[in-house]
């Protein structure tokens, strides 16, 4: 299975469905913090360019704060693109980063619960 | 036994790409009663017609199959074929091996088959078919328009030149719609008013015009050439004939916190209002949610100041009935509400508007005299954002799936009418696409851009910020920069999608006429018959439709206007034969026919019937069949099968399914 084939089964997004509009790179907040921004990522994902997306910096400044799916008219969701290219890039280098039976010692009551699930899909296979 | 020809068309490629069918009419040729089966190219061509024709004289014919394409597309054609070789129209069925066969296969060998075992089925049909004649109705020389914006306008204009009387029911105070609340039109920039006015005036003062205003059809009955419709005349609390329009109770009103809604909700009107200067028919309404007198009975200035007598506290509504033999449907259309595009700031800040909103700004008879002026501190903007596709291309639940095909153009119409009358300010658009198809519009775009140095971005708005200081920040990608944006800006305006006035929907409903999932009306044929429902009698004019420019809806509202004169030209109407009869003696009374009529053709009566020697009373059921339409929900309903329809009688449909399952 290909890079691409990869990426569109591991996010679930129909790139096939972007108008090219740019409303989520206009709403993203890191987008100065990012080589390759939310648009860019549909755009390049569509030509089947993986490999500059997963080495660069940008699948890491994504904050994952959903700005691009809520706002795209066209319901492509590019953040989950961004996350199933990180996942791409983080899941070879081998392991789990983080594992269930870790979570007891790490748990703080001042944690929120989302960011343990948050951590979990970041960092977990 | 019928004498039956089957004839299988290959609409070119069409159909015989994906059926053989020369296969086809070689196994047809076999079937019980078949005397002649062949093909050819084009059966709906002259030479194809002519094929048929000559088949049914030399072979002595008395039923005839086609297999092609859907019976809606030719099965009228082939209908006058037969009739011209001398056979009943009724004697004709079609095997539609286009639609359901060949377009939605791909493999020849299946598809052959299916086209076969349709064609078999038709010829079982055939073989029960009867001559059916089809009855006239008298034609009504009067036509009623649902709408009186610019499209209504029209269509009424034209029926009533061609000498037909024609009645416009409108539901507001006034006629002439959202195109009078427009500033300026493009792409010749002719002030709207200027144009729509004296249409106005010409429909209050044309006497074949009839305007309901401040009215709406709450019942319609009958069919085409006949319909019955009920208007309700809402209460005005005013007396139409006594006004005359002097203004002077809007004056005078102690009321004047009413939004006014003709400036969309940018100033106020009193409880009493006529709703612009120029109103057609100029007859003040009370607003009775406002009204102090209608609500707590103390008040009681503007009949008090009326010279003429015309304030009428006590008046309700009324309801008038009419007959008519065509009904044109001109709904218009809606700016969507922006609720859902929470991060357009359009609820948060005053400064955020819509572009109907920025006309009535710019109005002369508007708001602020026809200044720009910022909504909330009434300072002049210096810099604004246009944001394009507002609501419109959303396939994201929020908004419209389609283009709202005006925004480009009033867009590019406002920026360029704010450089020319205020050049220190800067105007920015921002576009996914910029769509300009029709006779001087990309014309009129370029002009914004190049001689009054509009800046176009691609690249869509994804927040718009309201900050402390009054000014907005707008966020956005430039697309072909590859930066981000944050540009301040003073005022943001709102492209927002369009979407059919609300009231389509349960007009369709009364109309029978069918809607898309938009609620936009269908029509007949997306090609070919674009200003009919196809409901017949129901026509469609302007954006009710479909969104569309004033030229395209004047076009289409003249085109309606002539497909109305078409009909109502002529003296009587051939009726459908194949219409419900009730067989009186099946029939035992219990009335499950008459609740699911959709069009009211069924009633009861106490019969005599001689049953054994004896004379019995039995409550039967009996069809109009001037007003049944031939949909078959009584059949399906009839415990006793005494209901069947005439050419798709019960027995004929078993046939067709018994001749499909034997194989």
């Amino acid at each position: 299975m290909d890079l691409k084939e990869q990426v569109l089964i591991m996010s679930g997004v129909d790139v096939r469905k972007c108008m090219a509009c740019g409303k989520c790179s206009g709403a993203c907040p890191s987008y100065n913090e990012m080589e390759y921004h939310p648009h860019q990522f549909v755009s390049m994902v569509k030509k089947g360019n993986i490999e500059p997306l997963m080495k660069s910096e940008s699948v890491y400044k994504c904050l994952t704060c959903y700005a691009c799916i809520e706002r795209c008219p066209r319901g492509v969701e590019p953040a989950k693109l961004i996350e199933a290219i990180r996942l791409l890039a983080v899941r070879p280098q081998g392991s789990n980063h983080i594992k269930a039976d870790d979570i007891p010692s790490l748990l703080d009551p001042e944690l929120p619960q989302q960011a343990i699930v948050t951590a979990f899909r970041k960092y977990s296979k | 036994m019928q004498r039956i020809g089957v004839f299988v068309c290959h609409c070119g490629t069409n159909i015989a790409a994906t059926v053989d069918v020369k296969a086809v009419a070689e196994a047809l040729k076999y079937e019980p009663g078949v005397v002649v089966s062949t093909e050819y190219q084009y059966m709906c061509s002259e030479a194809g017609q002519e094929l048929i024709k000559n088949a049914i004289k030399e072979n002595a014919l008395t039923g005839v199959v086609v297999c092609s394409c859907s019976p809606r597309m030719h099965e009228a054609t082939f209908r006058k074929t037969v009739a011209a070789a001398g056979l009943n129209p009724y004697m004709l069925e079609i095997a539609n091996i286009r639609e359901q066969v060949s377009w939605i296969h791909k493999n020849i060998e299946e598809a052959t088959e299916k086209a076969i075992i349709l064609g078999r089925a038709a010829i079982a049909k055939v073989h029960l078919n009867a001559p059916l004649t089809a009855g006239e109705s008298p034609v009504v020389k009067r036509a009623l328009v649902i709408g009186g914006g610019i499209a209504g306008i029209q269509t009424a204009l034209d029926i009533a030149e061609a000498g037909f009387e024609v009645d416009i029911v409108e539901k507001n105070p006034t006629i002439g719609g959202k195109m009078t609340q427009l500033d300026k039109t493009f792409p010749t920039l002719d002030c709207a008013a200027c144009i729509l006015t004296p249409k106005m005036v010409d429909c209050a003062q044309n006497d074949k015009i009839k305007i309901y205003s401040y009215s709406e059809v709450s019942e319609v009955k009958g069919f085409v050439g006949n319909f019955d419709v009920t208007i309700k005349r809402k209460a005005r609390y005013v007396d139409e004939n006594k006004c005359t329009g002097c203004g002077l109770c809007t004056e005078k009103c102690p009321q004047k916190k009413v939004p006014n809604e003709f400036n969309l909700g940018l100033d106020n009107r009193r409880a009493i209002y006529i709703p612009f200067a120029q109103a057609v028919p100029k007859i003040a309404t009370i607003d009775a949610d406002y009204c102090t007198m209608l609500k707590s009975g103390k008040c009681g200035v503007c009949s008090k100041v009326c010279t003429a007598g015309a304030i009428d506290y006590k008046q309700e509504d009324s309801f008038v009935n009419e007959k008519y033999g065509a009904i044109v449907v001109a709904t218009g259309f809606n700016p969507i509400k922006l609720d859902k595009y929470d991060e357009f700031a359009y609820s948060q800040s005053a400064d955020v508007i819509t572009s109907l909103e920025l006309e009535r700004l710019m109005n002369a008879a508007g708001p602020n005299g026809g200044t720009l002026l910022r909504p909330s501190d009434k300072k002049h903007p210096h810099r604004i954002a246009f944001i394009q596709c507002v609501g419109s291309r959303c396939d994201d639940g929020k908004g419209k799936s389609y283009c709202s095909k005006i925004c480009c153009m009033y867009t590019a119409k406002h920026a360029m009418l704010i450089r020319e009358k205020y050049p220190d300010t800067e105007v920015y658009v921002f576009y996914i696409d910029v769509r300009t198809p029709g006779k001087n519009f990309d014309e009129f775009y370029r002009r914004a851009v190049e001689e009054y140095g509009v800046n176009y971005i691609k690249g869509m708005v994804g927040k718009v910020l309201p900050e402390p200081d009054g000014t907005l920040t707008v966020r956005a990608s430039d697309l072909l920069n590859g930066t981000q944006l944050n540009l301040s800006c003073d005022l943001v305006v709102l492209a927002a999608a369009i979407e059919p006035d609300k009231s389509a929907r349960p007009l369709a409903t009364m109309l029978t006429a069918s809607m898309d999932t938009n609620d936009f009306f269908t029509e007949a044929h997306p090609k070919l018959r674009p200003v009919e429902s196809p409901t017949a009698g129901i026509f469609l004019s302007g954006a009710c439709q479909g969104p569309k420019d004033i030229p395209e809806t004047v076009s289409q509202a003249s085109a309606c206007a002539a497909k109305v004169i078409g009909l109502l030209a002529k003296n009587t109407l051939k009726g459908n034969p194949c219409v419900a009869h009730s067989d009186e003696l099946l029939c035992n009374g219990c009335s499950s026919c008459e609740k699911v009529c959709p069009y009211g053709a069924i009633s009861y009566s106490d019969k005599e019937f001689r049953i054994n020697g004896k004379m019995v009373t039995r409550r039967v059921a009996s069809v109009n069949p001037a007003v049944c339409q031939g949909c078959g929900a009584c059949t399906v309903a009839c415990p006793s099968g005494a209901m069947d329809l005439n050419g798709f009688s019960n027995s004929q449909i078993m046939a067709e399914v018994d001749a499909i399952c034997k194989w």
